[in-house]
């Protein structure tokens, strides 16, 4: 069982045609190793008879020599697309029992593709948080431990944490996240795999519960870049449903892994070295440079000069379109209703009862700065401040192909850290949200470990739409850093 | 700027959420916290900026104005907490 757990995306899709095994068998596999996981509390809701019944129509299309490219693959989904028929919840109390008419688009494409559905995995409340600590569900577990450090348990990152902790753990072959203001790729970070948010517009967000519609962005979490090509290939493509998706038709992105990054330039913006920085995140990145230099690539000093104020843009920006967002969660339609008096007061104690501290926080925050009087002086004024963050990318862009830098501050940190105080948590994203506010698209991949052998990740930015670039820099670095530790934790055993 | 405990109160009212006094003491703090933050945009130069509100620069695309989806209230119903007579159902409105 372990062996057909050790295999990556690409080499069971390999497996699988080659007819070296079988879905029914592979996901047999991962049904088994759910339940050997579930201290991780990865998984909202498991759905082992669906993936049974889906990947026996697999095996009946592969045995034709017919199938798509991710056929017999067994996959989790984020709780935040809808799936349907399957509870939906995006981790909040007030969807509870909310079980969606309709498939959200990318899962309906990864269904499309031959995807098989293992079930539905744990995030932060509605996508809010960078260490899965609020979800309604608990709190997800990072299979990875310190060495020597006994049995303290770390978070997986945020908010897509159940993906991370699943694929790292092999609880899945590979997951759908989403990345609001580094949601796929700090997670991938702290759990020691590869986690991509393409360009904004590359994935459809129909189906997807929204926080932040600006800024909302699903891409595959994956144990290897190759992996991550072949997924996000899969999710991506234009969606009329979603009038933000681009209308552009969606590369062969496992092609665009030549290995050869040689000519090409490597931007390293000098305000990503923040106070405080753990200097194994800076010997890190000065190693991953070197790394892509030995390539061939030639790295180049620039400049993001407006990079220190993304953080307080994004906590304007992303808390107003969320309050917008979640206006719609009234008792009404779906999931909880707390009942009340009146209509107003039904309203009430239903938010009030449904939604957590953090969520409830970002309504507030947003509430205000979009009320009469603030706007202009709130969001107004991010909303220019955006303007200049995207425009130091541009400028950035003329002189490189693509960009390097950490991916977080610091490796995964013990559940019940940075919680006395939000902007300490908010703190987590510096180096993931600029790239949000600006829509482009950036991978992070393991590099190294920490002195207490907890997994670090890099982070390749590359301009709209080039997601092509962002990955073969990605698998490059990836070869060249022949990262191949293991967690602490792993389904099925070493 | 500072927010005090009678504006948190009134943005929670909008909001619509139920807030009790602790939980009013406690969303103060936090909030003044995070709106001290986002404070130092200020010292960020403007002039002359527009406002970004869309990435992508491109402009919302248009469709023929006809319906193309619906005609399955069973389905939009489902998930409704209360219901009656093929409508939502809710608390009495008008006495």
């Amino acid at each position: 069982m372990s062996d057909l757990l050790s295999l990556s995306l690409t080499e069971a899709r390999d497996a699988l045609k080659a007819k070296k095994t079988s879905s029914v068998e592979l996901t047999e596999a991962y049904i088994g190793a759910m339940e050997a996981g579930k201290s991780l509390n990865a998984f909202i809701t498991e759905t082992p008879d669906k993936a049974r019944a889906m990947a026996k129509a697999s095996d009946e299309k592969l045995a034709k020599g017919e199938g798509g490219a991710m056929e017999g693959l067994p996959i989790g989904i984020k709780d935040l697309f809808c799936t349907q028929g399957v509870l939906t919840s995006a981790a909040s109390h007030i969807l509870d029992g909310f079980k969606p008419e309709y498939e959200s688009t990318v899962s309906q494409n990864l269904w499309n593709a031959g995807g098989v559905m293992l079930g539905k995995l744990n995030l932060d409340e509605f996508a809010m948080g960078s260490a899965n600590i609020t979800s309604h569900y608990g709190p997800v577990e990072n299979p990875w431990r310190r060495t020597g450090g006994g049995n303290q348990k770390f978070v997986p990152g945020g908010s897509s944490g159940g993906s991370a902790a699943a694929v790292s753990g092999r609880l899945a072959i590979a997951a759908t996240g989403t990345d609001t203001g580094g949601s796929i790729r700090q997670p991938a970070s702290f759990c020691g795999i590869v986690g991509i948010k393409p360009t904004y517009g590359r994935c459809s967000r129909w189906g997807v519960v929204a926080f932040a519609s600006s800024l909302d962005q699903a891409g595959p979490l994956t144990r290897t870049v190759s992996d991550a090509a072949l997924m996000l290939g899969a999710m991506a493509g234009h969606d009329p449903k979603d009038s933000t998706s681009a209308d552009l038709a969606v590369p062969d992105f496992e092609a665009a892994l030549t290995g050869d990054i040689r000519g090409m330039k490597i931007g390293i913006p000098k305000e990503y070295r923040v106070d405080g920085m753990p200097e194994e995140i800076d010997a890190l990145w000065q190693k991953g440079a070197a790394m892509l230099k030995d390539a061939g690539a030639e790295i180049v000093d620039i400049s993001l000069p407006h990079t220190k104020y993304a953080l307080p843009t994004y906590y304007i920006i992303a808390p107003a379109e969320a309050s917008s967002n979640l206006a719609r969660y009234d008792g009404v339609r779906y999931g909880l209703r707390v009942d009340g008096d009146s209509l107003s007061e039904m309203y009430e104690n239903t938010r009030a009862e449904g939604f957590g501290d953090e969520v409830k926080r970002r309504i507030l925050i947003g509430t205000y700065v979009l009320s009469a009087g603030y706007y202009d002086a709130y969001y107004l004024k991010a909303q220019k401040v955006r303007a200049l963050i995207q425009k130091d990318f541009n400028d950035a862009y003329e002189q490189v192909d693509a960009i390097l830098t950490p991916t977080a501050p610091s490796a995964a940190f013990a559940i019940g850290e940075n919680q006395d105080d939000p902007i300490k948590m908010y703190l987590n994203d510096v180096f993931t949200v600029p790239a949000s506010l600006a829509g482009l698209p950036g991978i992070s991949v393991p590099v190294g470990l920490s002195g207490d052998g907890l997994p670090l990740g890099l982070q390749i930015l590359g301009k709209a739409f080039d997601e092509q670039t962002v990955l073969k820099v990605g698998h490059v670095l990836e070869q060249a850093a022949g990262f191949d530790a293991l967690p602490g934790f792993l389904a099925g055993g070493k | 700027m500072s927010l005090d405990k009678a504006t948190v109160a009134k943005i929670a009212h909008l909001a619509r959420i139920k807030t009790d006094d602790a939980q009013l003491d406690a969303m103060v703090g936090d909030l003044n916290t995070i709106l001290g933050f986002v404070e130092q945009l200020s010292e960020v130069n403007t002039d002359n900026v527009e406002p970004l509100a869309s990435v992508t620069g491109h402009g919302l695309p248009l469709r023929a104005d006809e319906v193309t989806d619906g005609a399955y209230p069973e389905r939009v119903l489902a998930n409704a907490p209360d219901r009656a007579h093929g409508y939502y159902a809710v608390p009495k409105v008008v006495e």
